[in-house]
């Protein structure tokens, strides 16, 4: 068979699409997770974007080099090579550009680096999607079969990565990667009927390039985590060296060893302490946060723990039952024993930390996980709570996130459902009569952390029923750490006189309690005035309305639909703090958050000037309107991501495990899209495109509308203690009912263009991406503001406008 | 005639010397006006209107632009913090300034000094008490800083790799302890080293970043206080409440 006849007798690759969109994907996943650990979580949205500019780039090229489809079969192999040849080294160059956010705002130079990492890393999704591109452009007349081949690979492609991710280290599961890249490009050869001559010279490029892969020193494939993350800087410690590693989808935990010069972590300590943090094993979570474990072969290794704030407790009564959440190295359990604690809950999603404690360490630590007293549960915490009838004397939640990263604003866009009110009034509703709640903070200053936590503590009592929460909140604090206690009932005078004896004999300092005297809140660890003491006041007032909006920070509390308990930024201190910015205010600046908008702005710029200027006058043509076509593949690309990401969080709330959440919902997107698109392409055949697409629309308007508002209550609630396959098989279906409609309009509007003007769909292609590369940041702006519910709106509102300008 | 080649080439070379010498204490300059006026900004933090001017004499003083990597000295005496490897930094002028201030340094004072790092924060001790007693934690700058230092000719520091934790015992107790290493706690040696009188400071923050400044006062009882400090002049709240 010759070329000439394949031209004659097209057959569309749908496996290769697959193949490389499911590799594409789990490669942007994968991206995600080294990011996290070389630098830190914000970086995972410049991915995002990277990923989305290579597409978007690649739908440019392919409009300024049409006539590459008049080549298609060697074209499209060869991209799938390049993808998978540039996939392994893009990444290891990437990260030699060590690219710092505290820097960036001192040094405008590490511009260049952070655009150098954008270039490499956008190089293999641009290969690849132009193998994707031009298959549409190629097989226009099979649009949807294409599309849904594509979409179905990426789920299944975002499913296989998570499982891979629980089997390899991230490098090793990059290496798996490229070979499925080279898997993709010889079934191509195979479906476009390759000679036997050319399906050999794609194995041997495959084989030489894996060969020359193997080869490269090992050292090359070590991940180069940021001198400025706390790892990093453990390991400059004499000495000092990873004991053991473990990963998985969920992090990194890399266990330190630090025999000369012993690692000893424990935040919050009294300053009138003599005793010594015993010997420790530094559990680094993707390079940063710390849990230590603590060794332990005596009860006077565990006398520390009794100077930390979060003692408080257990000097108010004898407590019986006591659940720590977020157990991780076994601290907090180890303090609940040292009290003489006769049940011990630990709940910890990681079970690898839990095995860690339970094998290797298991003599170090004493046992602790298999202490007669100890329960440990693998489970995330609300779904350890959510349904379960048991009330507990105390529920402790563990500082677990680093000090640095959170004083510099790094967190400011991780969605944290424990810190919201919801979370707070289900703890609440746990605890035994008389029981507390204990939530120990940073201290930062100006205060940010302790207030937000209060004034949420404040709200989730006042929607409990209580009346008069102050009397049931009390609040202390050291210099370094804050310890806020809910307690299920009125604090009594005997307790707050035990509190006052606790705080005086380690000077800590007394910032709240009901008819608190202003006199005893600012003794030993002296603010400038009683920031702590005063707010909490006003957090109570009845004008803690106007404390809120006056705040420079925004300690409004979070919510389960604005789930950003970190996120502190008001813009309306930007111009206050920048003009500070040379005598010691840049601090102050929460850089996560800013670093997502400079991300924003930058993807709206190269979306600009590199994609919708080139196209602009490509794109004039007779047979279609240019306003109407790039406002439709506009609104797609945009609604398609806020839905998308917008019920990643809803379902994370109710599958409670954030892998199996972000798995099942972007998978069940994809596939079920794919599977509407292909639907799209049969039914099409009987029925006008553009009453299919309003069908569409009308079903997504609906089915969207009516999950933001009820699933939480009608569905989420009534099947909380379900099994987890009731749970994953009950989002399924309902991600499948809306995704089926949401793969339906954009192989329509393909196909359109195919009849009316084929060379507009590289171009449509372009569009698309160019507005998915700006919806998946925007849409975690959008929820920073406004909520995940208005994510949803919009994109409903944006299918219906695309729904009236599908006629272009 | 080569005799004299040489002569001029010297000639040539000691003045660019000396220009790069003069262009850097006039950099000196700049920054210790700018730290003079960031003081007076931020003074209701530090309950003063100016440094005392023995603290602002060392820092003209102390050559900073020495202790910084090469590829940083155009920029050592600009008012921000400067990476100098492993993760670490050298503080901004202004943070040393302030940190060395509240210390309340005098001639006859030994003071400790926990994370040597590029031993400028050393350097200017240097200036002002007896002796500086430094330790540092990472061997490379640990050995970096010893022979910066010696260089310089400030024969009052002594450098010390090893672990901070438990401070310099054979030369306790101090006047002052500043510990610049980034630590979960204040370890108690450091607390018992610390003279009746005695001030420790500590910077709280991210390796880059300083985000606040923690005092700790030891009264003759020995009665341990704190105060924390924003070092720059901000408000958290604006309008009434």
């Amino acid at each position: 068979m010759n070329y000439t006849q394949l031209q004659s007798e097209p057959r569309p690759p749908r496996l290769s699409v697959a193949v490389i969109s499911a590799t594409v994907l789990a490669y942007e996943i994968l991206l995600t997770r080294i990011f996290s650990i070389v630098q830190w979580h914000h970086f995972a949205y410049m991915v995002i974007s990277i990923a989305l500019l290579g597409f978007a780039a690649s739908g440019t090229f392919l409009a300024l080099r049409s006539q590459l489809v008049d080549r298609f079969n060697h074209v499209y192999i060869t991209n799938l090579i390049l993808f998978s040849i540039f996939a392994l080294p893009c990444i290891l160059l990437a990260q030699q550009f060590a690219v710092h956010p505290e820097q960036l705002l001192w040094d405008p130079a590490q511009m260049i680096r952070v655009t150098a990492v954008y270039l490499l890393l956008a190089l293999p999704f641009f290969f690849a999607a132009n193998a994707i591109g031009l298959a549409l452009m190629r097989f226009r007349h099979n649009v949807p079969q294409i599309y849904s081949a594509d979409l179905i690979g990426a789920g299944l492609g975002s499913v296989a990565i998570v499982g891979l991710l629980y089997l390899l280290f991230p490098i090793d599961a990059l290496k798996v990667l490229c070979v499925f890249g080279f898997v993709a490009a010889v079934i191509a050869g195979f479906e476009l009927g390759f000679n036997r001559t050319h399906i050999s010279i794609t194995v041997i490029i495959a084989l030489s390039s894996l060969i020359v892969f193997s080869l490269l020193p090992a050292a090359w494939f070590k991940l180069s985590i940021s001198s400025y993350k706390s790892l990093s800087q453990q390991l400059n410690v004499k000495d000092a060296y990873i004991e053991t590693e473990r990963s998985s989808p969920l992090g990194m935990l890399s266990v330190i060893n630090s025999p000369t010069i012993p690692l000893r972590h424990a935040p919050g300590l009294s300053l009138n302490t003599t005793v010594e943090v015993p010997e420790q094993r530094g559990v680094f979570f993707d390079g940063d946060s710390i849990t230590p474990i603590n060794a332990y072969s005596k009860r006077e290794n565990s006398v520390y723990l009794d100077n930390l704030t979060s003692a408080l407790p257990y000097h108010l009564k004898q407590l019986e039952r006591v659940v720590v959440l977020g157990a991780g190295g076994g601290t907090l359990v180890r303090q609940a024993l040292y009290h003489g604690t006769s049940s011990v809950t630990a709940v910890e999603l990681d079970r690898q930390i839990v095995k860690l404690l339970r094998e290797k360490y298991r003599d170090f630590s004493g046992g602790i996980y298999d202490h007669k007293s100890v329960d440990v549960k693998i489970k995330e915490a609300r779904g350890f709570l959510e349904g379960n009838p048991k009330r507990y004397d105390l529920i402790q939640v563990a500082l677990i996130d680093s000090f640095a990263a959170s004083s510099a604003g790094l967190y400011a866009l991780n969605e944290n459902y424990l810190y919201t009110v919801e979370a707070l009034a289900e703890f609440y509703a746990h605890l035994s009569k008389g029981g507390y709640l204990g939530i120990s903070r940073w201290v930062k200053l100006p205060p940010r952390d302790a207030l937000k936590l209060f004034a949420t503590a404040v709200e989730a009592l006042r929607r409990t029923g209580v009346v008069d929460p102050a009397k049931q909140l009390l609040l202390i604090r050291g210099w370094q750490t804050t310890t806020l206690l809910v307690k299920n009932g009125d604090f009594s005078k005997q307790e707050i006189a035990s509190a006052q004896q606790f705080c005086k004999t380690r000077s800590f300092d007394l910032a709240f309690y009901a008819d608190m005297p202003a006199s005893l809140a600012n003794q030993y660890n002296m603010l400038p005035e009683a920031y702590y003491y005063n707010s909490s006041k006003a957090l109570l007032s009845e004008s803690s309305e106007q404390f809120l909006a006056n705040y420079k920070f925004n300690i409004k509390p979070a919510t389960d639909d604005r789930p950003y308990f970190f996120y502190f930024f008001k813009w309306r201190t930007l111009p206050e703090i920048f003009s500070l910015r040379g005598r010691g205010g840049i601090p102050l600046l929460e850089s996560g958050y800013v670093i997502l908008f400079a991300t924003l702005i930058q993807s709206v710029l190269i979306s600009l000037v590199l994609i919708v200027l080139p196209l602009w006058k490509r794109m004039r043509t007779n047979s279609v309107h240019r306003g109407r076509m790039v406002g439709y593949f506009a609104s797609l690309g945009f609604a398609f991501f806020f839905i998308e990401i917008a019920f990643i969080q809803k379902f994370l709330l109710f599958l409670h495990h954030p892998v199996l959440a972000v798995a099942a919902v972007l998978s069940g997107f994809l596939v079920f899209a794919g599977l509407g698109s292909y639907l799209a392409g049969r039914w099409q055949t009987n029925q006008d495109a553009h009453h299919l697409v309003v069908m569409a629309v009308i079903t997504i308007g609906v089915l969207g509308v009516l999950y933001a508002l009820v699933l939480p209550n009608l569905v989420f609630e009534p099947l909380t203690a379900a099994p987890m396959s009731v749970k994953l098989a009950v989002s399924l279906m309902l991600i499948g009912l809306l995704a089926i409609p949401m793969g339906m309009p954009f192989p329509l509007g393909l196909a359109r263009l195919g009849e009316r003007a084929k060379k507009q769909i590289p171009s449509a292609w372009a569009v698309n991406g160019c507005a998915s590369v700006i919806s998946a940041v925007l849409a975690t702006v959008i929820a920073i503001h406004f909520g995940f519910t208005v994510v949803v709106s919009l994109a409903v509102v944006l299918y219906f406008l695309a729904a009236g300008l599908f006629k272009f | 005639m080569f005799h004299l080649i040489r002569i001029l080439s010297l000639l040539l070379f000691s003045s660019v010397v000396l220009t790069a010498e003069e262009d850097y204490a006039l950099k000196r300059e700049n920054m210790i006006r700018a730290i003079e006026t960031d003081v007076v900004a931020t003074s209701i933090y530090l309950d003063k209107k100016a440094l005392d001017p023995r603290v602002m004499e060392a820092m003209n003083t102390v050559p900073r632009h020495a202790l910084v990597p090469i590829r940083y000295r155009s920029k050592a005496y600009l008012n921000r913090p400067l990476p100098i490897g492993y993760g670490q930094t050298i503080s901004q002028p202004y943070i040393v300034a302030i940190m060395t201030d509240l210390l309340n340094p005098q001639p006859e004072h030994k003071v400790l000094e926990v994370g040597t790092g590029s031993g400028y924060q050393a350097a200017i001790f240097s200036r002002l008490v007896q002796q500086v007693y430094t330790i540092e934690i990472i061997e490379e700058l640990g050995m970096r800083a010893t022979k910066d230092l010696a260089e310089l000719g400030y024969d009052n520091i002594q450098v010390r790799i090893s672990d901070g934790y438990y401070g310099w015992e054979q030369h306790a107790p101090f006047d002052g302890v500043i510990v610049t290493a980034a630590a979960s706690h204040v370890p108690p040696p450091l607390i018992q080293q610390l003279k009746p009188g005695g001030r420790m400071i500590i910077p709280v923050g991210s390796s880059f970043l300083t985000q606040q400044l923690l005092l700790i006062v030891k009264d003759d009882e020995g009665n341990v206080t704190t105060r924390q400090i924003l070092p720059v002049r901000f408000v958290p709240l604006t309008g009434s409440h």
